[in-house]
């Protein structure tokens, strides 16, 4: 039990930009329930092994009520998981299913696959102004950031000319480090009063896009509450911002730094869909974990947990978890089955899924066409993280072909 | 090999419809999970496996028959 006498500073940190850090192994093996410390003084436990952390973000004992009195503060500033936006949507039970399915609709496989000729040509465009913009490029600037921004603006139907204003926001909603109280509740402030607005143009001249649609159901039988109106329209934004965006950058890294993965995708790019999953579990640098609260006393690996902790689930250490994934310090582009947790688990595991793989598959399938020569111009130790964000992410992407 | 799956455990993440859209497809009006073939030929037997095992919501079972 002397592991659990020593309380742990989170986040870790590690050494390089696309390695875990080094405490991952030796938590998983020794002290799977961790006692942990947030950045403001705050104390958790951090859960590292596949099962803790499936079971936790599947058991709904253990809520997403980081708003309760008792519950850690993961940012002296307020952040995401506390948010004004957090309180919007229905968090559990009947509440957050009838939420669920209502919005869940229209993220199904089937329509993010319809989505893919659309999503071909942008990344088409990019990749046509990066080459034009000449080399060694910042593919983070140039194409991760941008294409995911341009398809959830289309498919909530706000004008991506807005997007500088959205990146913004979600950063402050997103980052637990950077900016101060004062800016991240003038942030909120101003993203829901956008929304808001944006939302009753809508309602007067609807189109054909998802907030069109989701306001014919509001004030309806069933249908979402004005509340529930804005705070998905605000989430859906801010999820498909900052998410996906840093993925594609972090996937490129992990496929470019060693270059026999990239040049096995090019000789079989039927691999792509295996090697997006793998790049999902592989991503060390996949953001802080998933918060949960217990209002009453938990467990896990047969540990009790004393009602009113806030547990840190970390799906990266989880999905390096050798009981789980065979060689899981191997990137294996043939992995199958994937049972990764980067999109979480359970009746929260991420919404916007489809479209996130469907996203990667794109991007990955047309730079394998467009740009096989593709290469890191740096070397993969000197690639930064963001610090802070909720999310993990690379400052940039420098690459050249 | 026979394929079950539960309706309401389902989350509508899609992901067995990504991996075998012959098998398994979502509702339009609520994104769950509709099973098409309830007992797949041989060449969806992978990838109905595939689609069970990485379930987020572990809402298929497959029962394999000797």
């Amino acid at each position: 039990m002397s592991e659990n006498d020593q309380v742990l500073d989170f986040p870790l940190r590690s050494d390089e930009a696309l390695e875990p850090p080094a405490e991952w192994a030796d938590l998983r093996e020794k002290c799977p329930v961790a006692r942990m410390r947030f950045p403001t003084g705050d104390e958790g436990r951090l859960v590292t092994r596949y099962e803790d952390v499936k079971r936790v973000l599947s058991d709904p004992r253990f809520t997403r009520r980081l708003d309760a009195e008792d519950a850690a503060r993961l940012s002296a500033e307020g952040s995401v998981f506390n948010s004004e936006m957090s309180s919007m949507v229905p968090d559990s039970g009947e509440g957050h299913l009838r939420w669920r399915r209502l919005v869940g609709k229209w993220f199904t496989a089937k329509r993010m696959s319809a989505l893919r000729p659309s999503m071909e040509a942008i990344a088409n465009e990019l990749i046509d102004a990066m080459i034009e913009g000449g080399q060694p490029s910042d593919l983070k600037a140039g194409l991760g950031f941008p294409l995911p921004v341009y398809v959830i603006c289309d498919i909530l139907g706000v004008p991506a000319e807005d997007r500088e204003r959205f990146s913004y926001w979600s950063d402050a909603l997103l980052n637990l480090t950077r900016y101060s109280q004062g800016e991240n509740a003038e942030a909120m402030g101003a993203f829901v009063e956008y929304m808001s607005a944006h939302i009753t143009a809508k309602r007067a001249d609807p189109g054909e896009d998802l907030l069109s649609e989701l306001i014919k159901e509001t004030g309806t039988d069933g249908g979402l509450t004005d509340q529930e109106l804005l705070g998905t329209g605000i989430g859906l934004l801010v999820a498909g911002h900052e998410t996906t965006a840093n993925m594609i950058g972090k996937m490129v890294c992990m496929l470019l730094a060693d270059r026999t993965r990239w040049e096995a995708l090019l000789a079989d790019p039927s691999l792509v869909r295996t090697a997006v999953e793998e790049s999902l579990r592989f991503d060390a640098n996949s953001g802080i974990g998933l918060p949960r609260y217990l209002p009453e006393d938990g467990e896990a690996s047969g540990e009790v947990i004393p009602r009113g902790t806030t547990v840190m689930c970390s799906m990266g250490a989880a999905n390096r978890d050798e009981s789980v994934f065979e060689g899981a310090g191997e990137m294996d582009l043939t992995r199958s089955p994937n049972p990764h947790l980067a999109f979480g688990a359970g009746a929260h595991s991420c919404l916007g899924q489809a479209l996130a793989r469907t996203e990667l598959q794109v991007v990955l399938t047309v730079l394998l066409r467009r740009l096989p020569t593709l290469e890191l111009a740096v070397p993969s130790e000197e690639l930064e993280r963001v610090d802070g964000l909720v999310v993990g992410g690379l400052r940039e992407v420098p690459v050249r072909w | 090999m026979k394929v079950t799956v539960d309706e309401d455990k389902c989350c509508g993440a899609g992901q067995c419809v990504l991996i075998a859209p012959e098998v398994f497809d979502q509702r339009d009006d609520d994104g769950i999970v509709v099973l098409l073939d309830s007992a797949p030929g041989p060449d969806q037997h992978a990838l109905v496996r595939e689609s069970a095992a990485v379930c987020p919501a572990a809402a298929i079972e497959v029962t394999e028959e000797a």
